[in-house]
Parts: C-alpha cells; sequence; structure tokens
C-alpha cells in the first residue's frame, strides 16, 4: 500500500454516510478515482464489462485535444509576437509582460519557445478560470443533488478555452462557462442529459452577451491597442475572405497556411492539421463517430460546389472552393471535437451521417449568404443538436415500421 | 354571508403566487418574451392585462347564463376585443411614445391567453364579483413575473432601472458592460424558465408526477 493509497483511505472515512463530512462525499470520490481505479466492482449479472469506462472516454478525447492546445499557446504567442512592434516591446504593461520580462523570453516571433510561453500567458488564465467557475458549478449540482462529480466537465472545459479568442476579459469567459454548465447541462440533469453541447452553448452566450469582445478583428491577435507594427490588420482569415473586394484567387492567399493554422483566430481553432490528428486519434479509439465526420465533409462539399455553381457577381463568398472552407473558422475543430460529442449527436448510424451532412450545408450555407454572422460552425452545430432527437426518432420509426411490414402488418403502424 | 368570502379571498390571492399565469399555468409567456426588455414597457402591459382581464372577466360574468354555450368563444372574444381596443386608444392618447414601441403587443393582449383562459375558464361558472378579484389577481401574478424578468433584464442588459442609470456603463466612463443578450428575446425565456424552476423547487406540490 502506498503512502498516498493510505492517506485517500485514511481521509475517505470522515466522508462516509454518517459522518461530519458526508454532504461532500462527491468531492472525495472524484478526487479518489481521479487518482485511483475505483475499488467498487459489478456485482450483478450480465452486466458489459469493458475497460472503456466514462473517465477512460473523456481521457481519450483530452488526449486527442493535444495538438490543438500545443497550437494554440504556440500560435497565440506567434501571432502576438509577429503583430507587435519590436520598438514598443519595451514599455508594454500588464502582469503577462512582468512575467515575460521576469523570465527573460522576449517577443522573438522566430523562437518557439518564446511563442509558447507568451501564448501559455494567455492560454493557462483563461483554461483555469474556465476550471474554477464550470467546477464550482459541477461541485455545488453534485453536493446539492448528491451524485458524483462527473468527468464530463474534463473535456467541456479543454474544449472551451480553445474556442475563445485569447484577449477575451476572464470574468467575461466565467460568465459564459456558468451559463453552459448550468443552463445546458445541469438544468437537464447533468453530464449524458444535456441536449446542447455546453461548451458551445457557454461560447454562444458569451457571443451574444458580449459581442464587441469576441468579433471583429481587434479580438484575435493579443497584444495591447497601439502595440501593433504599422499596417497590422488583426483580421482572421476568414473575416478578411468575407469582406472580399475582387474576385477569390486573385489575393494568393495559401491555402497550406490557413491548414497549418498559423493565423489569428479563436485560441486552438485555427489549426485544421491539429484538428486532423486529433480527429484521427478519436477515429481510431472509436470514441468520435466517423460517420459524423464523413458527413459533414459531404456536406460541406455538396453545399460549397451548388454555390460555385451558381456563381455571384457581388458576393465573392460564392465561388470559395469548398477545401477552403475546411481550413477556415471553427470548421475544423467543431467538426472534429464539437460535433462528434456523443450525448449531443444522433444515436443511430444513419441519422450521425445525415446530422454531419446537414451541419456541413449550414455551415456553408450561412457563411456564404448570411450577412450577419461571420462564423457559422457554431451556430449550425448548435441547430442540429436540436434536432439530433428528430433524426433519430425518423430512422427508429422506420425501421419499427419496416420489420412490421416484414412481421405481416401484425406490429404498430 | 359576507360578500367577500372564502371563495373572493381565494380568487384574489391563488393567481399572484401559488397559481401564477405564467409560472404554473404557462399562459401568456409570448408577451412576456418581447415586452420585458424595459420595465415602463412591462409596467404599462401589466396594468392593459390586469384592466382587461377584470372588466372582461365581470362582462362574460354578467351575460354567462344567457350565452348559448355554442357560440361563447365568439361572445367572450367580442367583448376581450371590445377592451383592448378601448386601452389602446386611451394608451395612444395619454403615452403615445410608448404606445409606438408597445405597437402590436397591445393588441395582441386580445389573444393572450390569460385573458381567455380566465374568461372561460373562471368567469362563466362563477359571479361578477368573484370574477373581477379572479381578473385582478390574474393580472397582478402577471405582473409580477413580468416586472422581476424586466427588472433583470433592463438592470443587466441596459445598466437601468425604469430608465433610470443604476449601472453607470463603461461606454459612459462607468464600469458596466452591458449584456446584450439581455435585450433580445431569448434571455426572457431564461429568465421566465428559472423563474418557473425556482417556483416549482420552493412548491414541490406544483411539480409535474411523470
Amino acid at each position: 500500500m502506498s503512502a498516498l493509497e493510505r492517506l485517500l483511505e485514511k481521509a475517505g472515512r470522515a466522508f462516509e454516510p454518517g459522518r461530519p463530512l458526508a454532504r461532500f462525499h462527491a468531492l472525495f470520490e472524484a478526487t479518489d478515482t481521479f487518482i485511483m481505479t475505483p475499488p467498487s466492482v459489478t456485482r450483478g449479472a450480465s452486466h458489459v464489462r469493458d475497460a472503456l469506462d466514462l473517465k477512460r472516454m473523456m481521457t481519450i478525447v483530452v488526449i486527442a485535444m493535444l495538438p490543438c492546445i500545443f497550437m494554440a499557446m504556440y500560435n497565440t504567442g506567434l501571432q502576438a509576437n509577429l503583430a507587435l512592434d519590436p520598438a514598443k516591446a519595451a514599455s508594454l504593461e500588464g502582469w503577462r509582460h512582468d512575467v515575460m520580462r521576469l523570465a527573460g523570453m522576449g517577443y522573438s516571433p522566430g523562437s518557439v519557445a518564446a511563442c509558447l510561453f507568451h501564448g501559455s500567458l494567455y492560454f493557462l488564465p483563461l483554461y483555469i478560470v474556465t476550471l474554477a467557475a464550470g467546477g464550482f458549478w459541477e461541485v455545488l449540482f453534485a453536493v446539492v443533488r448528491r451524485h458524483e462529480v462527473n468527468e464530463g466537465f474534463l473535456v467541456t472545459s479543454m474544449i472551451y478555452p480553445l474556442i475563445l479568442p485569447a484577449t477575451l476579459p476572464l470574468w467575461q469567459a466565467a460568465l459564459g462557462i456558468s451559463f453552459g454548465v448550468v443552463v445546458a447541462k445541469e438544468v437537464f440533469g447533468g453530464t449524458g442529459m444535456n441536449f446542447v453541447n455546453p461548451a458551445l452553448a457557454a461560447r454562444a452566450f458569451v457571443f451574444f452577451a458580449y459581442p464587441a469582445d469576441i468579433s471583429g478583428d481587434k479580438v484575435w491577435t493579443a497584444i495591447p491597442p497601439g502595440a501593433a507594427v504599422d499596417g497590422f490588420s488583426g483580421a482572421t482569415l476568414l473575416g478578411e475572405m468575407r469582406l472580399l473586394a475582387r474576385p477569390f484567387g486573385e489575393q494568393g492567399y495559401s491555402w497550406m497556411n490557413a491548414f497549418v493554422g498559423l493565423e489569428p483566430g479563436s485560441l486552438g481553432e485555427t489549426s485544421a492539421l491539429a484538428c486532423l490528428a486529433g480527429a484521427a486519434v478519436l477515429i481510431a479509439t472509436g470514441i468520435g463517430s466517423w460517420r459524423i465526420m464523413v458527413g459533414a465533409v459531404a456536406g460541406t462539399a455538396a453545399m460549397a460546389i451548388v454555390f460555385n455553381a451558381i456563381g455571384s457577381q457581388t458576393n465573392h463568398w460564392y465561388a470559395v472552393p469548398f477545401w477552403w472552407h475546411m481550413v477556415l473558422g471553427g470548421w475544423a475543430f467543431g467538426v472534429a471535437f464539437m460535433a462528434t460529442d456523443p450525448v449531443t449527436a444522433p444515436f443511430t448510424d444513419k441519422g450521425r451521417l445525415i446530422y454531419g451532412f446537414l451541419i456541413g450545408v449550414l455551415v456553408v450555407l450561412i457563411r456564404v449568404v448570411n450577412p450577419a454572422y461571420p462564423e457559422a460552425v457554431m451556430l449550425a452545430i448548435l441547430f442540429m443538436n436540436v434536432m439530433a432527437p428528430l433524426i433519430d426518432f425518423g430512422f427508429v420509426k422506420a425501421n419499427i415500421n419496416r420489420r412490421a411490414r416484414r412481421a405481416g402488418g401484425h406490429g404498430q403502424a | 354571508m359576507s360578500a367577500f368570502g372564502k371563495r373572493e379571498r381565494e380568487a384574489l390571492l391563488a393567481p399572484i403566487l401559488a397559481n401564477n399565469p405564467i409560472g404554473v399555468q404557462v399562459l401568456g409567456i409570448c408577451s412576456a418574451l418581447a415586452i420585458t426588455t424595459r420595465m415602463d414597457k412591462a409596467f404599462v402591459m401589466t396594468m392593459g392585462v390586469l384592466l382587461v382581464t377584470m372588466l372582461a372577466n365581470v362582462a362574460v360574468s354578467l351575460v354567462r347564463n344567457h350565452t348559448p354555450g355554442s357560440i361563447r368563444i365568439i361572445v367572450q372574444l367580442s367583448i376581450i376585443a371590445s377592451l383592448v381596443i378601448v386601452f389602446d386608444q386611451i394608451l395612444k392618447a395619454t403615452l403615445y411614445e410608448l404606445s409606438l414601441e408597445l405597437s402590436v403587443f397591445v393588441g395582441l393582449i386580445i389573444t393572450n391567453c390569460i385573458v381567455m383562459g380566465r374568461a372561460e375558464g373562471y368567469a362563466m361558472q362563477n359571479p361578477p364579483l368573484a370574477s373581477a378579484l379572479d381578473g385582478i389577481g390574474n393580472g397582478l401574478g402577471y405582473g409580477l413575473v413580468l416586472m422581476l424578468t424586466a427588472f433583470i433584464r433592463e438592470l443587466l442588459g441596459a445598466g437601468k432601472v425604469f430608465g433610470f442609470v443604476v449601472l453607470p456603463l463603461a461606454k459612459d466612463g462607468g464600469w458596466y458592460v452591458p449584456n446584450g443578450m439581455m435585450l433580445i428575446a431569448p434571455s426572457g425565456l431564461f429568465i421566465i424558465a428559472g423563474l418557473i424552476w425556482l417556483l416549482k423547487t420552493l412548491k414541490p406540490e406544483l411539480q409535474d408526477k411523470d
């Protein structure tokens, strides 16, 4: 028995029923099973015995997101360092720059370490605030409702900072995740009961409540106003392409750059490459549905080809080919990590294909013809989250009818 | 037997909390989402619904024994519609600016489920005094939820209460950053749904059995 094990066992006694801390058993249980394998074993008959429990599943999703997390820190630092006017670097104020000076990192865009360090000073505070605010609600509901703290929040809290702009005020991030956890999840009964993705609901809250801090071209690059080099534009590639004054293709944008993702944008969304690596992990382990991803690719391609064929003299978005749609904005991240959320996606296989397809169609549709929203991935996935039960209902009903007919019409129609 | 017995007291008080038209009967949600961005709008709307429900209840109750069952909805609707038109005209004559902002929603009091629901569900079976009190009670219950929702939305969305600055906005040199979502309809639903949740948690006997 290791010292840690002894300590946990000793501490755990205070949380047993009837003891003074029994009310907070959920807290102990969460810590205990996070560190140790749960001691409880299934005793009843006929259970599915699988090493893949909720905890391991969530851990794999977080592992799949590691490339995105790395890119989030590196790219945020890189974009800030690129945009920063070297002459003004010494006069920067704020705790982040104090830390930078203390560490002696400097602001060289060429140094991977300097970029990573700079970016982590934006990513980590957002992540910590998310954990603290969201974790507070999780534990509160677990204690009041006397259930265990669920691992679902591990993934939510990792996705959420990755889909925010680096400069978002921390209190807004905290408000957003509170909304996401309470209104999108706990109200409906907690992990597994949510009908929309909590991280996306949280982002949608911030998006509608404080639009100035999460859209436009000022928020994506983590440098103070006035510290940028002359002629710097902070617009994301997506934002820039929306305003195309000349036909697409004359600007000489590099698809490869957009694919690798060294461009301004939400923290972890810019790199389609990192998302692809994550998607590969999810598909290989069977945790993310490949049907949803394939459906989304097909839907995006189909809708983009339709728009390419229609063409437009005034709206140059019509001409953007589908392989561009897939590397812009949050498409790759949304399709790999959020559309595949098993709770909010359909459960039927065919339903998943349709669900992914419609997400792809909606993204392109909103991007091209809706003037109000610059990015559509969030709204498309939220909308399809709501539609998922309907899709399932259709396929389940069709199956019942088919079997009823096969049985000679004795089943329920 | 006194004129103000148990029935009358219940008619007046029950709808305020225990049988709240929005919280428990889930009626009148549509207007509650639309006009709760500001407290003055919510107040005028409350007065409108309160007066119309009360007067319609009295009128419907007075003719309840002479109304043939087959055309009773038409009778109720004509009474309600006439009252709403009168209220709309008074509003235009006295508070013209506000009446423009409330626009179609005053006219839509005609179809407000609370007015119809109380006329059909209560005034058709009860004497005029009790019906009048029931109308007032439901108006107050509706107003309570409306004013609470509008208070939250105006305070968080614009930093004001009844148009007076309470939280100075950051763009005017203050510190408060307004929550833009409070000014669009979904926030009304979140708040009202939250109030219903709160009410049903505090009064477990109101929870639906499933």
